[in-house]
């Protein structure tokens, strides 16, 4: 049966349960934290080869952060032989039916936009899930428009996209996340000339 | 040996952690939209469940009594996290999938009601036996659940398209969670009885 | 200010703790016969489920992420809501006898109850400051005391009627039931607009 329980052996058996679990986590953590950080930094990169053209760097630590309307954007920039290829915008909107929908939007040196990825979403499966390119054709029309010439906003509010039926909200609120993320791009982006891509192509020329 | 086979059984059949003793049901209703999810949040709560088994009921006797039920949950909380950081590393996307359901194993009442009322009252190998048993009947229901909603609702099995279109949505949303499992609740409940009048 | 009421709204209706996110379903299914006693184990939930978000944020912030453990997080949190569920106990114990009367045998239940240290987990995750924290398990924890005493209230009808099928009385129908009230609640997506 279990011991009598006196003052001292309480405190001694939770102190050594704590001592050996915490060496024994401390332990794991040293032998994962290397397949954890690789994992993640994977993850950011594979989702950046989805939206812009091949490229050979490592964009995840080529970033930088931006803070808009209470949240952050983060930038990431791709680059090919050492020659810019475009940048990945990770962007948010919080107008989504569920909440909070996050994106990555791949921009051309131009501005186009090559492709647009779903990170996270809240969506209603069947509605407002359309918004991934995996169930619906819908975020396929973005893709080679340029947002200078195409409107972000959908038909009923006199812009260029067409929503997603029976999911106007959902379909909204991807349009105003591209809309943060190309805001950003060309703001910080194309004015500041932290981004060369023209000039360096046409130097090479 | 039979008497293994027996305690392995008994956690599959007689004290099925959902169907029957119907405990841990967060875990149960929100990971089960699909049969994988199902099955890989199982496994993780049954290796939980055996190492905790394994180490209450070779240290148990030596906790006092007092400080019994702080001393499991440390145990198990040590396991959890273990079991998470591996998952980070090594299975990424079913990770993110289980998301917060895999730290929230620690308050899963199954787990901590095992090293009470089993394991720190038996023998070392019996426990590992009946953590065993007990996960595999939480596993199997966690994937048959998963199974019977993923079918449903987006006509698929194991990620596996069967037929096209989107599916009675409602089985992969929270109301369908809770009318899947009552309905396996009850199917359980006859398939039992007809096994025990036979 | 309209950033918070969001935050209410959103934890209260539009993800509620038990009928959307899946948190707390063994005392709701559990302590769910009478409203009297859903009314007592709902405000124990609130008082301990704000408090306990409270501390385990200054302890991530001010212990776990200075000292870079935060995979310490599960087994500190979980021993920290244990801690402060017997605190309770003790101070309502010596302070208010009437209160412990009403709400001291739900209070050990709390410690397993997973909606604690879930809220506190989603709090961290979203990165959300302390006033953000505090008004999110608030009102998560309003969002459970809700559905407990609705669901209550449902099932005390529920016995009421005894025509219910023989291999659906106990959990089969009160699953039913707990279904019905979360398509009820699926109604309030889309309000946070």
């Amino acid at each position: 049966m279990a011991k009598e329980s006196s003052f001292k052996n309480m405190a001694l058996t939770l102190l050594v349960i704590c001592f050996v679990s915490s060496g024994i986590l401390a332990g794991v953590y040293e032998l994962t934290k290397d397949a954890i950080d690789a994992v993640r930094i994977q993850k950011i990169n594979r989702g950046i080869a989805e939206v812009l053209p091949p490229f050979d760097n490592n964009p995840s630590e080529n970033v930088y952060k931006k803070f808009v309307d209470g949240d952050t954007v983060y930038v990431y920039i791709a680059t090919k032989d050492a020659k810019d290829v475009g940048v990945a915008v990770q962007t948010f909107t919080n107008n989504g039916y569920g909440g909070r929908i996050v994106l990555l939007v791949g921009f051309l040196a131009d501005g186009t936009i090559n492709n647009i990825n779903v990170i996270s979403h809240n969506e209603t499966p069947g509605l407002g899930d359309k918004i991934d390119a995996k169930k619906h054709r819908f975020s396929l029309q973005f893709c080679g428009k340029n947002p200078d010439t195409y409107k972000l906003a959908v038909k009923k509010e006199g812009g260029d996209v067409d929503a997603i039926t029976a999911s106007t909200i959902s379909s909204k609120a991807f349009c105003n996340a591209v809309a943060r993320a190309y805001q950003v791009y060309r703001e910080d982006v194309m004015k500041k000339g932290k981004w060369d891509g023209n000039t360096s192509a046409t130097s090479k020329q | 040996m039979k008497k293994r086979i027996q305690i392995i059984l008994k956690g599959i059949f007689e004290e099925n952690p959902i169907f029957v003793l119907v405990l841990g049901m967060c875990p149960t209703l929100a990971t089960t939209s699909s049969a994988i999810n199902g099955l890989s949040m199982g496994l993780a709560t049954a290796f939980v469940l055996m190492l905790s088994n394994l180490t209450i009921s070779l240290v148990g006797k030596m906790i006092p009594d007092k400080v019994r039920i702080p001393s499991y949950i440390v145990i198990i909380a040590a396991f959890v996290t273990v079991v998470d950081l591996l998952m980070a590393g090594y299975l990424p996307d079913i990770h993110s999938t289980l998301g917060i359901f895999i730290p929230l194993i620690v308050v899963n009442c199954i787990v901590l009601a095992r090293a009470e009322s089993f394991a720190a009252k038996n023998r070392a190998a019996d426990s590992i036996f009946d953590g065993l048993g007990i996960g595999l009947g939480f596993t199997l229901a966690l994937t048959f659940l998963g199974f019977v909603r993923e079918l449903l609702g987006s006509y698929s099995v194991f990620g596996y398209k069967l037929a096209p279109g989107d599916g009675i949505i409602l089985f992969i949303l929270a109301p369908g969670a809770f009318f899947a499992l009552a309905y396996l609740m009850i199917l359980f409940n006859i398939v039992k009885k007809k096994f025990i009048k036979k | 200010m309209s950033e918070y009421i969001l935050i209410v709204i959103a934890a209260i209706f539009v993800n509620n703790v038990v009928l959307a996110q899946f948190l707390g379903i063994c005392p709701f299914l559990g302590v769910s016969n009478k409203v009297s006693t859903s009314l007592g184990m709902g405000g124990a939930v609130v008082f301990v489920l704000t408090l306990s978000s409270i501390v385990t944020y200054l302890i991530q912030h001010f212990i776990l992420i200075p000292l870079k453990i935060e995979y310490m997080q599960t087994l500190t949190f979980i021993l920290v809501i244990a801690a402060l569920v017997q605190m309770v106990e003790i101070i309502l114990k010596k302070v208010s006898p009437a209160l412990y009367q009403a709400l001291g045998i739900f209070l050990p239940l709390i410690t397993t109850n997973c909606a604690v240290l879930g809220i506190a987990i989603l709090s961290i995750q979203k990165d959300y400051g302390l006033a953000q924290t505090t008004i999110f398990s608030l009102a998560s924890g309003a969002g459970f005391a809700l559905a407990l005493i609705l669901f209550a209230g449902l099932r005390e009808q529920l016995d009421l009627t005894s025509d219910v099928p023989k291999q659906m009385k106990g959990y089969p129908v009160a699953l039913i039931v707990a279904g019905l009230l979360a398509m009820a609640f699926m109604g309030f997506s889309g309000i946070v607009k």
